[in-house]
């Protein structure tokens, strides 16, 4: 097994064997890493001659963790894999168990997931836009971004009680329905407030001479190598692939007749740039939070009534807090489904599903072999998928470039190393 | 099922291999799942993989996903590790799941890097997690875990709180350092 370590150590003296070159170790504490990453660069001058990606600092096996927690209880981990917008991690996980279960949730829940998850990308985008042009030197676009994100906060912890690690779904449903006004707190908040903060991020940014020529031209990937090194999501897109799993495997309230009664699909344009650098990617991300809040509008406009989860006889959730306290069949349930040797039955057999999150496909790969938690819990994260890249984006460029095209590829080392 | 063209025009190329598409998944009313896989012997993975990438047919551009389950104690399985292949079409918008079993004591798959670029770190993931070795793979490194370790984390025989790895390390005291 071959176990030598092959990346060199940092040296700041001439590599004798590069011809004059010079290696650099950037990371994995840096401010411009956002987290841990790290990344050996072998230097000509300044230009980049050759990039080593050095990851797995943060790998806390969540997925054998997902082996041994049941189908409930994982979704607090999932929170923690793409932290700046844990609920669409949470809305992925259980759209894979409920694949798996064959369940089809209430045309309420669909709505209140896309919701959430429409505001998770806002908030993923926010931060990603505000955090690249914060490594470009320009803080107040992050304060402008960062402080918008605490709206978003208001509004989870409204919903559910905590700010930032929601762990809001269940198995065939949410924890919680939407609390009084809330809705029109939503609709506030994108009318009043993130309008007006997109445009002044727009106004700072896009005709900003610094800006564009620090971004255009800079880490560029065409369409056929997009696609090839599996690059999901805004990446993508901002290289011209036409492909977003909201259109192409419509699930939630993206599909037509989501509610079994012939609702239409939400409408809303799926931005394409053709530029493939980062400058492109920065535009997709600030065209797709304004599709998002006109999604969000939409089924806002169209939220049906009903239960939020499923139904309890079909037993898959867990009964109302009310019913556990105040009569002996709730707490009967509610022991049928927690209780180590009860619990879930989910067929022998696997599943996948996968939800187009703020940086692409979020996929979950799940095995049962009918126990009561996943034989193999795998994610398909965008991050990791994404930030394989990097090496050949990189290579040619200047070492200013690197943040640059980091924070446009909006590495979350969580996901990244899991 | 959405994926009939690709796998028909798979049986027609490979006659030989005998392919047969089976549901992912049977759901306990009976349903099948929409989702799709097919077993591919180790030997023939890059012939069949370099056909259903280019074949009008098929058009499965994008590795959308790659990994492994070690089905040790699965129910009814008769290989140890099965790895998996995600393929994504986006000329048609299909899915198909590829499944290639492989054996212990030498677990060696043929790396599909050729053919697609982006199963670069998730086959350096396998191989961490998993100990599979992929054949031609241009950097077969650990990815996740330290270049010193030795287990595979993943595998079902290695415990969910490790070997004590975490307490072997030697402590260094201030006296000491």
């Amino acid at each position: 097994m071959p176990s030598a370590p092959q990346i060199r150590p940092t040296s700041f003296v001439p590599d004798d064997a590069g011809g004059g070159h010079w290696t650099l170790n950037f990371g994995p504490q840096h401010p411009a890493t956002h987290t841990t990453l790290r990344l050996v660069l072998v230097l000509d001058g300044e230009r980049i001659v050759k990039c080593t990606p050095d990851i797995g600092y943060l790998h806390s096996g969540f997925e054998k963790l997902g082996e041994h927690l049941d189908y409930n209880q994982y979704v607090v981990v999932t929170d923690r894999m793409n932290y700046i917008s844990p609920i669409a991690n949470n809305i992925a996980w259980h759209a894979a168990c409920e694949k798996l279960f064959g369940i089809e949730i209430t045309p309420r829940c669909k709505a209140v997931r896309t919701l959430c998850a429409e505001l998770a990308r806002i908030q993923d985008h926010l931060l990603c836009v505000g955090a690249m042009a914060l490594d470009l030197g320009a803080l107040t676009a992050f304060l402008y971004g960062f402080n918008e994100r605490e709206y978003i906060y208001d509004l989870f912890e409204e919903l559910c009680g905590a700010r930032f690690t929601v762990s809001y779904t269940r198995v065939g449903g949410a924890i919680a329905d939407l609390p009084p006004g809330w809705t029109d707190k939503a609709l506030d908040f994108c009318h009043n407030r993130l309008v007006t903060t997109l445009k002044d991020l727009e106004d700072l940014l896009v005709r900003n001479r610094i800006f564009i020529e620090r971004t255009k031209g800079i880490g560029v990937i065409s369409h056929d190598d997009a696609i090839n090194w599996s690059l999901t999501g805004p990446i993508a897109r901002a290289s011209g692939v036409r492909f977003d799993l909201r259109k192409d495997e419509p699930y939630l309230c993206y599909a037509d007749d989501w509610d079994g009664n012939g609702a239409p699909a939400v409408k809303f344009k799926v931005p394409i740039a053709h530029g493939g650098d980062v400058f492109s990617r920065f535009i997709v991300r600030i065209e797709e939070m304004r599709q998002s809040v006109s999604i969000i509008e939409q089924v806002i406009d169209m939220l049906p009534d009903g239960p939020i989860n499923v139904l309890p006889k079909e037993n898959f959730t867990l009964p109302d807090k009310r019913e556990i306290y105040f009569s002996i069949e709730g707490l009967i349930h509610h022991f049928e489904k927690i209780m180590t040797n009860r619990g879930f039955r989910p067929p022998i057999g696997e599943a996948y599903a996968a939800n187009e999150t703020a940086n692409g496909e979020l996929g979950f790969y799940l095995a049962s072999d009918g126990q009561n938690a996943p034989y193999r819990a795998r994610c398909r994260p965008p991050s990791f998928m994404n930030y394989q890249v990097f090496p050949e984006l990189i290579e040619g460029h200047q070492i200013s470039d690197v943040v640059a095209v980091l924070g446009s590829l909006n590495v979350i080392a969580a996901e990244l190393d899991r | 099922m959405a994926t009939d063209d690709a796998v028909r025009a798979l049986q027609e190329r490979f006659g030989d291999l005998r392919i047969e598409a089976r549901p992912l998944c049977t759901h306990l009313d009976g349903r099948e799942s929409d989702q799709f896989w097919v077993r591919i012997p180790a030997d023939r993975l890059l012939d069949v993989l370099l056909f259903l990438r280019d074949d009008p047919r098929t058009r499965f551009e994008q590795l959308a996903d790659l990994t492994c389950i070690d089905y040790l104690n699965f129910p009814d399985a008769e290989d140890r590790f099965g790895v998996i292949y995600s393929l994504l079409s986006h000329t048609h918008h299909h899915r198909l799941w590829i499944k290639v079993f492989v054996n212990d004591p030498d677990p060696q798959v043929p790396s599909v890097c050729s053919i697609y670029k982006g199963a670069n770190w998730p086959e350096r993931e396998v191989f961490d997690m998993f100990g599979i070795r992929f054949s031609d793979h241009p950097d077969l490194r650990r990815i996740l875990s330290p270049d010193d370790f030795e287990d595979h984390p993943l595998r079902k025989d290695y415990p969910l709180r490790g070997k004590g790895e975490r307490e072997a390390f030697d402590v260094v005291h201030r006296d000491s350092a």
